[in-house]
């Protein structure tokens, strides 16, 4: 590395635009910030040198310096943000509503949309924010923001550090904020010195060259908050190890008693009661809203459950040894905790059938006098009942969820929503079975032919509720990344760094200033320390440049 | 309860109509002799009418969340219009900091403009649905409500700026930009106008269309110039509608968005050009004297200082507290739901702004460019997403 002596003693890295010690502008490297054309200096990072700006030759060095740039940095984020609104012109897979003709991204968006519905699918924007390009495009802003970072806080921390009260005249003249005085008094010096300090200023005296300097700490902001931002993307990369993040879904009818999925036997829930509320209608208050949104304003989706743990969850093969731990309510924003799994309230089903009974009478009996009679659970089907007084009904076909599709009959779901049967009715002592089809308010005999006729006695029905069941060891790195990036967002945007030169020149005095922003304020505060004495206010050079 | 809400209106009405005088009186300020409008009195006048105007708002927030248990920010009428509250108290704040009497000139007229487009909203209390019972409502919608008034200032700034600066003694693309900004503007105007036109009317045309196998029906509060797609018109003496909208445009109520969107244009254009032709110029050459006297390197910098102020909110607000309660309700702080997906765009957007501005020295007619771009994104969140993108958010 060559190294640059400047004129004041200091050693500068290569590449240093500014002297890191006096700020007097080294030349042969003035085209770097672009000070060659101009008047006022470029202090963006006080003329420290970066890598980026210096070296240009390996690979190394070219792909360094397309991260490190800010255009490259803007770019990205602009193509990202495109990206995202591209993402929303239609629902994403994940929402397509559950009323739509098909829940297949192949068929929904022609169906719905039409042809640009199909190209949209297509291009694989269905899946826009899970596809390889979209992480990619996130990776590079990740990858942007690490060497952006590394690139200029370094250098700058160092020329911050270093830097003296005394500077270079051209370094002072050429700031934004300017003023050459030809007399002053030593006591109005002093008078300024201490006005300053009363604002709070750190000032320096080195042999007669003040620097007064205040919040330089805003400077940091810009790393920190990206800090943050890089914190919170590794987080969101830890989310595919399945031992940090687990996301499983379950449905439990009332009464039942299941495995919770994704605790590896572990836990068990049952589900006491699943309620729907809804708002009175007639309330005073919420009248007229509930009018208008035709009725139903659903007020609360509440499971009551109780969470058991089985203590011979690690034997194989025993038998599950369930203790109760948490008896409670889940409702939709209070989920229920407990040993690092969360349930919440995501879904019901309402009316789903428990049992169907059924009694077997003569066709021709206007009475319906009872042969015989069984009754069939939903839930769980036998493929053949026999029956008290001899009659056998075999479940040739069991449709849970029935439509009539497509010319023939068929299940929507697997769940008992609209139960319907291809039943065999063996009479007693026969082998010969009747074919009957039975559903609610459906009772088909196929062939007309048929002496015994089946009818519905009674059924009973039960809700469903549907939960999430979430691990997530991340959730901590995703809180501290964003508590971060706020520090640092607020650390740079709230505070400023400001720094005033005054410094002797023979009888008089230079007076010079920066702000990395607010330039109102620096002046209000130059206005405050000078008043009453004969310094020159400083002019702002880039007013006049306009 | 009738009587609180009662006054819980009334006290909405009064802040409206003293937004209104108060405007006037900081237009007042423009023909204030002597330097500087520190000392002048009407603009004294005018952000003391602010004060009380904001506290009348303050009274109808705080009465309407007794009337109905829990804070109004659950419905679209309510929430604009605590849009337009936040813009205010932005407005006071950085009124505040540099005493520009002239950001109230132009940040009360758009403050008024969303409040006015906020009432033609149902302005019934409504009761909560499960997801939106939680205390993370309040903390959530107010801190973005908080946060994109600040940055609504710096659209109100940049606008002021681009006014001031863009030469308007000849016809360019940049005067062309303008007119269609202030154009957008007075879309809004011009719905507010043909809504309180047709509903003094009592104007209705009710509707029967199927969506998905299910036959809905939409009352019309404006005369349909647009349809449902295969509706169906109920009402009697209504007119028919010109067309259908067209397939494409699914679900409830599209036929009468669609047809709202439509009314807004022709009175928005028909307002514009009435404007035009009584001026006699274009918009943005009629209203730059008005600017005559402001500085245009401190309207610059009230721009930047309101991103800078409004860009933390917005993003503890909109990205995180909204991440958190997504987590407690939904049970995952991010799901790409298109409310999100453009709070992501608007954080992106303004990341891009200050990036520029800071790094890329993008100051002056730039920003001003920027900041109106970023309250377009912030204005198509608010209303295209909940009317047109419905998703999780979808209010009204």
């Amino acid at each position: 590395m060559k190294k640059i002596k400047c004129e004041c003693g200091h050693v500068n890295p290569e590449g240093t635009v500014l002297c890191e010690a006096c700020g007097k502008p080294i030349e042969g490297n003035q085209h770097i910030d672009g000070n060659d054309k101009k008047k006022l200096l470029n202090m963006r990072y006080d003329g420290s040198a970066r890598r980026s700006q210096t070296y240009n030759k390996s690979i190394i060095d070219k792909t360094w310096n397309f991260f490190s740039s800010v255009k490259v940095g803007v770019w990205l984020i602009v193509i990202t943000l495109i990206a995202s609104a591209v993402g929303t012109i239609f629902p994403q897979q994940q929402y397509i509503p559950s009323d739509a003709i098909s829940r297949d991204p192949a068929i929904f968006y022609e169906d719905r949309y039409g042809i640009l519905g199909k190209i949209y699918y297509q291009l694989g924007f269905h899946d826009l924010f899970g596809s390889w390009w979209y992480m990619l495009l996130v990776a590079m802003i990740g990858v942007s923001l690490v060497i952006c970072s590394i690139d200029r806080f370094v250098p700058l921390y160092k020329a911050l550090k270093i830097q003296k009260a005394k500077r270079h005249e051209t370094f002072l003249n050429r700031q934004r904020l300017f003023s050459e005085t030809e007399q002053v008094s030593p006591e109005d010096i002093e008078k300024v010195k201490n006005r300053l300090k009363k604002q709070r200023y750190n000032v320096r005296d080195e042999d007669g060259y003040i620097l007064a300097e205040k919040g330089r700490f805003s400077r940091w902001g810009p790393y920190v908050n990206h800090i943050g931002l890089i914190i919170i993307l590794l987080a969101a990369l830890l989310r595919f190890t399945p031992i940090l993040f687990m996301d499983e879904y379950v449905w439990v009818r009332e009464g039942e008693q299941i495995v919770i999925p994704g605790t590896h036997g572990e836990y068990y829930i049952e589900n006491k009661k699943f309620t729907l509320e809804t708002y009175d209608a007639d309330d005073e208050k919420f009248k007229a809203a509930i009018e208008k949104q035709g009725g139903m304003i659903p007020s609360n989706f509440q499971t009551d459950a109780i969470i058991y743990k089985d203590n011979n969850a690690d034997v194989p093969g025993a038998e599950p040894d369930l203790e109760k731990i948490i008896e409670s309510d889940i409702r939709m924003n209070q989920p229920l905790k407990f040993d690092g799994y969360t349930l919440y309230q995501a879904g019901y089903q309402e009316n789903e059938f428990t049992s169907m009974s059924f009694i077997i009478h003569e066709t021709d009996d206007a009475d319906e006098q009872k042969l015989d009679e069984f009754s069939i659970s939903l839930t769980e089907p036998k493929a053949e009942y026999e029956l008290e007084n001899g009659f056998r009904v075999k479940v040739e076909e069991y449709f849970p969820d029935y439509v009539f599709q497509d010319g023939e009959p068929a299940s929507q779901t697997n769940y008992p929503r609209n139960p319907a049967f291809v039943l065999l009715i063996y009479p007693p002592e026969s082998d010969t079975p009747e074919v009957s089809f039975i559903g609610i308010g459906k009772n088909i005999d196929a062939t007309g032919e048929n002496k015994y006729k089946v009818s519905i006695q009674d059924f009973s029905m039960h809700n469903v509720s549907g939960l999430t069941v979430k691990r997530d060891y991340t959730l901590p790195f995703f809180i501290f990344g964003a508590a971060i990036f706020m520090i640092g967002v607020i650390q740079g945007m709230y505070w400023q760094h400001r720094r005033i030169w005054v410094n002797p020149k023979g009888d008089g005095l230079l007076v010079a200033a920066h702000t990395n922003k607010n330039w109102f304020g620096v002046k209000k505060d130059i206005e405050k320390a000078i008043e009453g004495t004969n310094i020159n206010m400083v002019v702002d050079q880039q007013e006049l440049e306009e | 309860m009738g009587d609180l809400l009662g006054l819980s209106s009334t006290m909405l009405y009064v802040a409206f109509v003293l937004y209104i005088i108060a405007t006037a009186f900081f237009g007042a300020t423009i023909k204030d002799k002597g330097k500087g409008n520190k000392k002048s009195l009407s603009g004294k006048i005018g952000i003391t009418l602010t004060l009380i105007g904001f506290l009348a708002q303050i009274v109808y927030f705080i009465t309407r969340w007794i009337a109905s248990g829990h804070a109004p920010v659950s419905n679209m009428f309510e929430f604009m219009t605590f849009f337009g509250m936040a813009m205010v108290l932005a407005f006071i704040v950085l009124y505040f900091i540099y005493r520009l009497s002239i950001i109230g000139l132009f940040a009360l007229p758009v403050a008024i403009i969303v409040i006015a487009y906020a009432s033609m909203f149902p302005r019934e209390i409504s009761p909560l649905v499960p997801s939106l019972q939680s205390h993370w409502l309040y903390i959530h919608v107010t801190t973005v409500a908080l946060g994109e008034g600040l940055l609504a200032i710096s659209f109100v700034t940049g606008l002021a700026y681009l006014i001031k600066k863009i030469d308007q003694t000849v016809r360019s693309k940049r005067t062309t930009w303008l007119e269609i900004v202030l154009y957008s503007l007075i879309l809004f105007v011009g719905f507010s106008v043909i809504s309180v036109t047709f509903s003094i009317m009592n104007y209705e045309a009710t509707f029967e269309y199927p969506v998905d196998n299910k036959t809905l029906t939409s009352t019309y509060t404006l005369p349909p110039i647009a349809g449902p797609t295969d509706g169906e018109l109920l009402t009697s003496d209504a007119m028919t509608p010109l067309f259908e909208a067209p397939a494409w445009m699914h679900g409830a109520d599209a036929g009468k968005k669609l047809n709202t969107i439509i009314w807004s244009f022709i009175t928005g254009s028909i307002i514009y050009l009435l404007l035009r032709l009584i001026l006699r110029k274009r918009l943005g050459a009629a209203l730059q004297p008005l600017l005559k006297r402001s500085k245009l390197d401190l309207l610059d910098e009230i721009t930047y200082r309101s991103v800078a102020i409004g860009f933390p909110v917005f993003t503890l607000g909109g990205l995180i507290f909204a991440a958190i309660w997504a987590q407690i309700a939904w049970d995952r702080f991010w799901g790409w739901d298109p409310k999100e997906v453009w709070a992501l765009v608007t954080w992106f957007f303004y990341a891009a702004f200050l990036h520029l501005r800071l790094s890329r020295g993008w100051h002056g007619e730039k920003s001003a460019w920027l900041a109106v771009g970023g309250f377009a994104i912030i204005m198509f969140n608010l209303i295209a997403v909940n009317l047109i993108l419905a998703g999780l958010h979808s209010y009204a």
